[in-house]
């Protein structure tokens, strides 16, 4: 197991590092550079200036040195400092990730909380009025523009009716907690109905897929109640597939609310790196893009993990033929 | 009694007739399917709309702003006077175009690696495998804007072509396919690993069939079904990605109409013509949902089994 775990580590840092270099190579074709905005400040600057300044960040030389000795530093525990914030990249990560943290937890609980019994109930009685209703509304879920979504809801609860304010974490001057819960009303509730059909549809089609097995059949004929057999026997096993879907989707979750977070103007992990892309921030921009890849690799490995662990039936060896 | 005549399959036994029998039952793809084929000749006769009503859909006309509904401007104008209408229509065009295009192009990609993965198997599997793995673990939307907002004359594109307005549709066409491909290669690959053992193409192959041709003739075909709705499930995926880029300013370029570029516009106009914000979102809701229920009736149709 330790060698499967050190496997899929190495392998996970390969596919990091192809990314580093594919993004610092894509934001280097940008639009624009770090020089361009000092010397848009300064209507006086000569052509010796600017050569001067793109010495200075290094653009002068070669896309591959540039590369390693950004990799050499970054490898030292330094990755430049953020040009939007003009502070040390790892120092500015802190408050939006612990923005971000905040804001998917409590979508995340939310969607949870209401995906389940949904799923299971959908998948008693497959085929049901009720199943095709919870149908319906995972597919309207799923094919909502998120962005749509939150203006809708802006539009409803913002602007018409005033209750809950459009933006931001906390009202300026304000910031108690009750303050702080009305802003991230809105957002939850925008992130929760665009993921809440597929973990639905995931739980109905898991459940459905348990209720088939024998030892359900026997629950039942040794006379386990209806309400027994699904919350008692089926649940738990329905779960397995469930939890490792969770655990995949959590990575996604840091760049998956880019959009909900940009409508809101909610400083998470998602706008940071928005903004830190339209605003040429090339070293915040690099390191957001790379810690949502890790995030979602670990997240994938520990749905593997996770799914050998809570089902004695596959070995390593198998949950690797899964993929 | 004949041998010979119950043995021809009736009309109604043929496989493709019960399969419009089956996607027939799944009353909610019917329609769906009646309301692309709807939106698609709407945005095909978009021309023709814009000309019998008289507006060039990208022309500004500031004595026009946001009128209300009338006979010349049938769901009024936008914040530049421009017929609503024919923005809508032309914006259809735009997301059908991309959503299709993407797709199909992402279904070929994928079907050829996941072949490939699953025909020869061994290291040059594993190696694709990895490939599909890490592009699946990538931050997809930041790195579709990135991919978007990469500047094309910095890539040596010359710039009449880098800077021409329909290269942002095939941009968009373009990097979405780069990341589209993984389901339909994962599918691919795990239909032909099983195909690949069974009788009749080791028959292929004892009779001297080369790989070309036993993936080609004996492999593709049987792998159809589960192409088919993946491809159309993705076209609505595409269509969302397609609405958000073009929202963000990074795809469809204005004046040119698409739906997403469309709902930018009326954000600053969401007081005074909130209507303005409805009908783009609406008309992509239901594009998307009309193409999954599509899909969820082609699975249905084409794998009885499941469920």
């Amino acid at each position: 197991m330790t060698r499967y775990i050190a496997l899929r580590l190495g392998e996970s840092l390969i596919v990091l590092l192809v990314m580093s270099f594919a993004i610092y190579l894509l934001i280097g074709l940008m639009p624009g550079d770090p020089s361009d905005m000092l010397i848009a400040a300064d209507p006086r600057i000569t052509s010796a200036d600017i050569a001067r300044i793109k010495a200075l960040y290094g653009l002068d030389q070669p896309l591959y040195a540039r590369y390693s000795a950004w990799l050499t530093s970054a490898l030292g525990g330094d990755f430049g400092n953020s040009r939007l914030h003009l502070r040390p990249v790892l120092d500015v990560m802190g408050p939006f990730l612990a923005n971000s943290l905040l804001l998917m937890g409590a979508s995340f609980l939310l969607s949870v909380a209401i995906a389940l019994p949904a799923g299971v109930y959908a998948a008693i009685k497959p085929h049901s009025k009720l199943d095709h209703a919870i149908n319906l509304l995972c597919f309207a879920g799923i094919s909502l523009p998120v962005f749509w979504l939150a203006l809708m809801l802006m539009m409803a609860f913002s602007v018409a009716l005033g209750l809950l304010p459009a933006g931001g974490v906390a009202t300026p001057g304000d910031g108690s907690f009750t303050d702080r819960l009305l802003h991230l009303i809105l957002p939850v509730i925008t992130l929760t109905i665009s993921s809440i059909g597929h973990y639905t549809r995931f739980v109905r089609a898991a459940m459905i897929e348990t209720l088939r097995q024998d030892y359900i059949r026997t629950a039942r004929a040794k006379g386990a109640s209806p309400a027994r057999v699904v919350w008692g026997h089926a649940l738990r096993n329905a779960l397995i597939p469930v939890v490792t879907v969770l655990a995949l989707s959590f990575g996604s979750l840091f760049s998956g609310a880019l959009v909900t977070e940009t409508m809101f103007a909610y400083p998470g992990m998602g706008k940071m790196i928005y903004d830190a892309i339209m605003g040429n921030d090339y070293n915040l921009a690099l390191v957001g893009l790379l810690f949502a890849t890790l995030v979602t690799l670990l997240g994938n490995l520990i749905a593997d993990l996770a799914y050998v662990w809570l089902d004695p039936r596959i070995s390593y060896a198998s949950g690797e033929a899964r993929r | 009694m004949t041998l010979t005549a119950p043995y021809a399959l009736q009309p109604a036994q043929r496989p493709a007739h019960l399969l419009w029998r089956r996607f027939l039952r799944h009353r909610l793809a019917v329609a769906s399917l009646l309301l692309l084929i709807l939106l698609a000749l709407l945005a095909l006769g978009a021309p023709l709309v814009a000309a019998l009503l008289g507006h060039d859909p990208n022309a500004a006309d500031l004595l026009e702003r946001l009128q209300p509904m009338s006979l010349s401007h049938p769901l009024g104008t936008d914040e530049l006077g421009r017929d609503l209408l024919s923005r809508l229509l032309y914006g259809g065009r735009v997301s059908l175009a991309v959503g299709l295009a993407a797709a199909l192009v992402s279904a070929v990609i994928g079907t050829a690696l996941g072949l490939i993965a699953g025909y020869f198997g061994g290291k040059l599997d594993g190696l694709l495998m990895r490939l599909t793995d890490g592009v699946i673990a990538l931050p997809l939307l930041p790195l579709l804007i990135v991919l978007a907002a990469v500047d094309l004359n910095k890539l040596g594109l010359p710039p009449s072509i880098a800077n021409d307005e329909s290269v942002s549709l095939y941009r968009m066409i373009a990097i979405i396919s780069l990341v589209g491909w993984t389901t339909v290669a994962r599918l691919v690959r795990g239909a032909t690993l099983t195909l690949r053992e069974r009788d009749f193409v080791r028959a292929a192959l004892a009779v001297g069939a080369g790989p070309w041709r036993i993936m080609m003739v004996h492999i593709l075909p049987n792998a159809v079904s589960p192409i088919v709705v993946a491809t159309t499930l993705s076209v609505g995926n595409v269509i969302l990605l397609e609405s958000v880029l073009s929202f963000l300013g990074l795809g469809v370029q204005p004046p040119a109409a698409s739906w997403g570029n469309m709902l930018t516009n009326a954000q600053e106009t969401i007081w005074s013509a909130p209507l303005l914000a409805v009908y783009p979102g609406l008309l992509i809701f239901a594009t998307v949902i009309a193409f999954n229920f599509l899909g969820d009736g082609l699975q249905d149709a084409l794998d009885p089994r499941s469920e």
